[in-house]
């Protein structure tokens, strides 16, 4: 797979601070990827440097292999996370002027901007003022705006936050929808739950630097503790030296809930067996950390104990 | 400049321009002014037409009374009875003043003239009729000294002043200081509020683009430099509109009413003459001459009121006026539209310009205070020349003394270091504008604004 984006050692440093301390990353072309970090990691930073708006002290962005450089303008969309429109123009003139500004011609992008309206449930709006219309439309009018010049790749700042559940699953289609037809996605969130059913590849940021990265199922595989979970019926009394209980539980009419791990040469059918020949086995699944779990503990390895509260919330 | 530095440009002019504010004040102020002239023309019509008659009860014996000299604007008329039966009778008319000579009046040293009448008078009447006693006295005591009337009138002539300026080659032009002036002023007023009016406006949408959040997304598209030069130019496009809508509709609305109050041809010529009394209460006068040489000789006075204002102005370095008004226009525009921009840039909320604002705008108020008080009065002086050189203060400065005439050096040093300075303070307000634009929640300082200046691209 041939990479849209690659970041070589990218560092940026303001007066006060450190935003990015030599980051390397490495998009594929059609993939949904998520960058992932707490609040001031550095993963606007870097997505500014992506979008031109700043330049990196040192390092490189290639774009399909070329240096980045003004052209490239024309073939990112960028959604910021602290994002607006002009109040007192009109929906469609609004559109129109950002296309523009984008490198579409006039008529092309009149064009395409008829079919977003429409797609979006917009078309009524199009001559109505930005500042008459509700918070929920506008940020379909930005997410349009975003999108309008068809380009390869997007950047998505904290796409959902303030968009209602509905806006946001609409927003989610089209995303999906986007990808499939060509599109590479940077999402960028310190919300994980949006990303694991999402993301192909995700990087984690933290502190300036990239503690984390990879193909989201790899990732989790690499995360992976042999833990099982367990629930069944009847008197569960583990002894057994490839067998670890981690946690037991009893529940109601003799049920109960564990979760064991395997000590290194056991394998899950070792553990069924011996299960099955001592109680009613309900479910039996492997215990597979989330993103969020993954990313707390990988925060917690590269950073003093007194911050991981911060970062986790 | 680029194909979307005006696409920038192009909206921040149209949304301007097409702003219910904008069709407004373009209309109404052009209606504004003609109200203006129409109670102006009113009142000088009506005061020019009318004669004031003066009643003179003379307790003199001395015979004052027919000596009076009649004027275009006093006829006296000799009161009948004693003063307070005068007074009585005087309330009673129409008449605008009753003059009262006491008995015994020395001719040497005459106290004791008293001027009676229905309100207030003003300072042209009593000018008028002091005018009329000096002369009437004065000739009485040339004769008491023996003159003859034939000698008196060959001692007594004319004079008109025809003050005349040489310019530096020598030549002689002629010079309507009145006319100078007033033309130093509208311009110095002119330039003066563009840039405060328009210069808030590019502050004002900048900080707009930072409030709403949309600055993020232009600057993914554009270049700093090209987002705020766009403003600057749009915004300035949109005062040029302006002004040129609002000078041809006074003009257009000012001749209609002038034709309205005068009737036909009359209008043109007086209706610039009111406009430019509005400018300088001074050219009340001489408007009020003109339009009274209109009332006596319609013909000739239409004529001669016609080509002295065209004269007076004619005289003036038109061109170098026209020019030098332009690039100082735009000059001064230019300079401190793009601080007032970095400001906007600077600032996260409206409230907080204030601090920024004022030692940007002290250069401005100081040249306009100083320029219609200091160097209109004194054009060639070292005050004058200083403050037109100096890039912050020569907008103003210099078009005050543009139609006094400019040696050509000096004009072109002023331009060249007025051209330094705005390519100065657009370099300056663009690396604030560039850290700014993106900089939300951090109440700004001078210091911190020093630190932008060295940040990296």
């Amino acid at each position: 797979m041939t990479n849209i984006l690659q970041a070589i050692d990218v560092r940026k440093a303001y007066a006060a601070h450190v935003a990015l301390s030599g980051v390397s990353l490495e998009i594929p072309e059609r993939s949904i990827f998520g960058l992932l970090g707490p609040n001031g990691a550095g993963k606007t930073s870097l997505i500014r440097i992506i979008t031109q708006i700043t330049a990196a002290d040192s390092g490189e962005i290639r774009f399909r292999g070329e240096k980045l450089n003004p052209k490239h303008i024309a073939q990112i969309g960028y959604l910021p996370e602290e994002r607006g429109l002009y109040k007192k123009m009109k929906v469609g003139e609004q559109l129109l002027y950002l296309a523009q500004l984008r490198g579409l011609s006039r008529a092309d992008a009149t064009q395409r901007i008829k079919a977003w309206l429409e797609r979006l449930d917009l078309k009524p709006w199009a001559n109505k003022f930005v500042e008459d219309l509700s918070k929920g439309m506008q940020q379909k009018v930005q997410f349009i705006a975003t999108v309008l010049h068809e380009p390869s790749l997007i950047i998505l700042d904290e796409p959902f936050s303030g968009f209602d559940p509905i806006n946001a699953n609409l927003i989610k289609d089209e995303i999906i929808n986007l990808r499939e037809q060509g599109a590479t996605i940077i999402f960028s969130t310190h919300r994980m739950e949006s990303v694991e059913e999402m993301c192909d590849n995700i990087a984690l940021i933290n502190r300036s630097r990239k503690v984390l990265d990879g193909p989201v199922g790899q990732i989790k595989n690499t995360f992976k503790t042999n833990t099982y979970e367990v629930e069944g019926k009847g008197r569960l009394m583990v002894v057994h030296p490839d067998f670890e209980v981690l946690e037991h539980k009893e529940r109601e009419n003799g049920f109960f809930y564990d979760r064991i791990r395997l000590h290194a040469g056991a394998t899950p059918n070792d553990l069924l067996r011996y299960l099955i020949n001592n109680v009613e086995v309900h479910a039996f699944r492997e215990q597979i950390p989330s993103i969020n779990e993954i990313f707390i503990r990988r925060v917690q390895e590269t950073m003093p104990e007194s911050l991981v509260e911060e970062v986790t919330q | 400049m680029n194909y979307k530095f005006w696409l920038i440009a192009q909206r921040e002019y149209l949304t301007r321009v097409r702003k219910k504010s904008f069709v407004v004040l373009t209309v109404l102020v052009p209606l504004l002014m003609a109200g203006v002239f129409a109670f102006v023309a009113k009142l000088a019509k009506s005061d020019d037409n009318k004669v004031d008659v003066i009643e003179v009860r003379d307790d003199t014996n001395l015979g004052l009374t027919s000596r009076l000299p009649t004027t275009e604007q006093l006829l006296f008329l000799p009161a009948a009875g004693s003063l307070a039966e005068a007074k009585q009778s005087f309330q009673k008319s129409k008449h605008d003043g009753l003059l009262y000579l006491p008995p015994n009046l020395d001719v040497q040293n005459p106290q004791g003239i008293q001027l009676f009448a229905k309100g207030n008078v003003s300072m042209r009447k009593q000018r008028a009729v002091e005018n009329a006693l000096n002369k009437t006295l004065s000739d009485l005591k040339m004769q008491q000294s023996g003159l003859t009337q034939e000698q008196l009138d060959r001692l007594r002539s004319k004079v008109l002043l025809t003050t005349v300026a040489l310019d530096e080659q020598g030549q002689e032009k002629s010079s309507d200081t009145m006319a100078t002036t007033a033309a130093a002023y509208a311009l110095a007023l002119l330039i003066y509020m563009f840039i405060f009016i328009y210069g808030v406006q590019i502050m004002r949408g900048v900080g707009e683009e930072k409030s709403n959040r949309i600055m993020e997304v232009m600057l993914s598209s554009v270049k700093p430099f090209d987002l705020m030069m766009g403003k600057i130019v749009g915004i300035a496009a949109v005062g040029l509109t302006q002004f040129l809508l609002w000078g041809v509709l006074s003009f257009g609305a000012s001749s209609l009413v002038g034709s309205a109050v005068f009737g036909g041809n009359n209008a043109q010529p007086v209706a610039t003459a009111a406009t430019r009394s509005a400018t300088s209460a001074e050219t009340d006068n001489k408007q009020t001459a003109q339009a009274n040489a209109a009332n006596t000789r319609p013909e000739t006075a239409m004529m001669s009121g016609r080509s002295a204002i065209f004269d007076a102005l004619g005289d003036l370095p038109i061109g170098m006026i026209m020019g030098g008004f332009l690039i100082y226009f735009l000059g001064g525009y230019l300079l401190y539209g793009a601080l007032f921009g970095a400001i906007g840039a600077a600032v996260d909320d409206q409230t907080d310009t204030q601090q920024f604002m004022f030692p940007v705008t002290i250069p401005l108020i100081l040249s306009y205070i100083i320029g219609v008080s200091v160097i209109l009065r004194n054009p060639d002086g070292p005050i004058a020349f200083w403050m037109s050189m100096i890039p912050f203060t020569s907008p103003i400065a210099m078009v005050i003394r543009l139609p006094f005439g400019v040696p050509l050096w000096q004009l072109g040093l002023s331009v060249a270091l007025l051209i330094a300075g705005f390519i100065g303070t657009v370099w300056l307000a663009a690396r604030i504008y560039r850290v700014g634009v993106l900089m939300y929640g951090k109440k700004v300082t001078y210091r911190e604004l020093g630190k932008w200046m060295f940040y990296k691209g």
